[in-house]
């Protein structure tokens, strides 16, 4: 039990660490059925920090994310953004569920990219990008589509702007979806598995928008990947996670060339050989 | 009895002037299905149980009870509670809710098949519900759609004639009075067939064209109809490069 007791004060520790943290889970755990697929996940990130969420299929990281972008609520635990719970909403001293209205408006520090792209068929890309912008940031259309243009110009797809998803590559829809979220200027962004649906040729192109938009901006990042090479060129801290709990964790280089642990060493090995 | 020619040509501009009574009434009631029909799959999908699941019963009974029965307690029953319409609103309000029942169903097969990662997109781009519902998720559910919405027109144009039941002098109306009148009735009734085929045939044309249109992508579409979305987004992007 002594084992616990120094993973509580650990944690502790790390939580009096953290108060400055933009994102922060606080033993969050998340059940779908019987199938628990978080197990008390502690976990901060700090503003404008790069993180890569690693591990094999099912170990949680994906829910990681959906739970900040509020698409899936957790079983039990606190995730809090900018010092604020997502989830609950303070009445006095007790938190309550929140509701629509909270969860807007916390929503706005969160952008989020999607493994299937997600854009909305219907629309140009340039309306893509400036739809959000126009209707929830409320700039005007002139210059929402100043902000569009320029965001398109620098994924490379300013000669697209009428046509429509359709007539995209993957990679092509990747970036819209990309400049779409970043356009919003979040203060985190998440990525889910953003080159998983790719065919292999086009995945270069949309890690490099990810990484020239790592470098130029101070917007945190959590990146869910399997892309190890992308992880660390990217991130400033490389998250290997388990069965539902971080195994282990630390700079890219420890991580990916030094792991510690046999899971990870045994993870790993699977994409070097 | 043999066809004669001179009576038919005779009694025809005495029919067919029901035709704009026909072709409103129709229009009316398909009116208020489509409308209704989508307020019904908005309480179908409330998260307040109780009333989605009202809705759901309400749909059912509505569904499985003739129209023609709906019809007689609309116009007969309901004025003994007080609610008295007159003939032709309670046809148009009658056929209009009872075909919302089948459009709810057509609206619903819409959505479902609109992919969950455009709710998800919504959300991540912090859309409000109506936004979502308007902007992004009925203009994709609702096209595909189309041919069958349309279909229910027909239905709907096919099923006035049910309408004389409570005095409204429709076709079939016309000619069963034309019919009495005259001891003939081959020749009024042949009509009221020929004009609904008439009328009938060139909207299933119609349909069918909006189908083959529907089975497009959004960018041959926009080709086709020449829309202005081009246009509009064109010229802002003109001018914020100008400024």
């Amino acid at each position: 039990m002594s084992l616990g007791l120094m993973e509580k004060q650990l944690n502790n520790q790390q939580v009096a660490d953290q108060e400055q943290a933009l994102v922060k889970y606080e033993n969050v755990k998340k059940q779908f059925g019987d199938n628990e697929v978080l197990k008390g996940l502690n976990l901060a990130i700090q503003p404008g920090e790069k993180v890569a969420l690693i591990g094999p299929s099912g170990s949680g990281k994906t829910t990681i994310i959906r739970m900040l972008m509020t698409l899936e609520k957790p079983t039990s635990g606190v995730i809090t953004i900018g010092g604020e719970p997502l989830w609950h909403k303070k009445v006095g001293e007790k938190l309550v569920p929140a509701d629509e209205k909270h969860l807007r408006r916390l929503r706005t520090d969160i952008g989020m990219v999607f493994q299937h792209f997600n854009l909305f068929p219907h629309m140009t890309i340039l309306r893509n990008v400036t739809e959000a912008p126009i209707h929830v940031l409320g700039l005007s259309k002139e210059e929402a589509t100043e902000r569009a243009v320029d965001m398109l110009n620098k994924v490379g797809l300013g000669d697209k702007l009428d046509a429509y998803p359709e007539q995209l590559s993957g990679g092509q829809k990747q970036r819209v979806a990309i400049a779409r979220a970043v356009v919003m200027r979040p203060k985190v962004m998440l990525f889910d598995e953003v080159t998983s649906a790719l065919d292999p040729e086009l995945v270069g192109e949309v890690l490099q928008v990810i990484k020239d938009l790592a470098e130029e901006t101070d917007m945190a990042m959590i990146l869910v990947t399997h892309e190890m090479d992308f992880a660390r060129d990217v991130a400033d801290r490389v998250v290997f996670l388990h069965n539902g709990q971080i195994e282990e964790q630390g700079k890219p280089s420890e991580i990916l060339e030094n792991p510690k642990s046999e899971r990870l060493q045994s993870f790993l090995s699977r994409f070097l050989a | 009895m043999t066809w004669d020619w001179q009576f038919a040509i005779e009694i025809f501009p005495d029919i067919a002037s029901a035709i704009w009574l026909v072709i409103g009434v129709t229009f009316g009631a398909y009116l208020v299905s489509l409308t209704f029909g989508l307020i019904l799959t908005f309480l179908r999908r409330s998260s307040f149980k109780p009333l989605a699941f009202l809705t759901y019963w309400f749909i059912e009974f509505v569904r499985s009870t003739p129209p023609l029965v709906q019809l007689f307690f609309v116009y007969f029953a309901l004025p003994a509670i007080g609610i008295t319409l007159n003939k032709y609103l309670a046809g148009i309000l009658t056929l209009g809710i009872h075909y919302a029942t089948y459009v709810s169903e057509v609206y619903r097969s819409g959505i479902d098949a609109v992919p969950k990662g455009q709710w998800e997109a919504s959300r991540a781009m912090n859309f409000t519900k109506i936004h979502t519902w308007f902007r992004v998720i009925l203009p994709q559910a609702i096209p595909p759609v189309i041919p069958m919405l349309g279909n229910y027109l027909l239905v709907l144009f096919k099923e006035t004639p049910i309408l004389m039941a409570i005095g409204v002098g429709e076709f079939l109306q016309e000619a069963q009075l034309i019919g009495a009148a005259n001891f003939r009735y081959l020749e009024p009734i042949t009509i009221v067939g020929l004009l609904f085929l008439l009328l009938s045939y060139p909207s299933a044309i119609l349909i069918n064209k909006l189908e083959k249109r529907s089975k497009l992508g959004y960018s041959a579409n926009k080709k086709q109809k020449g829309m202005s979305v081009v246009g509009t987004d064109g010229e802002a992007v003109k001018q914020s490069a100008g400024g």
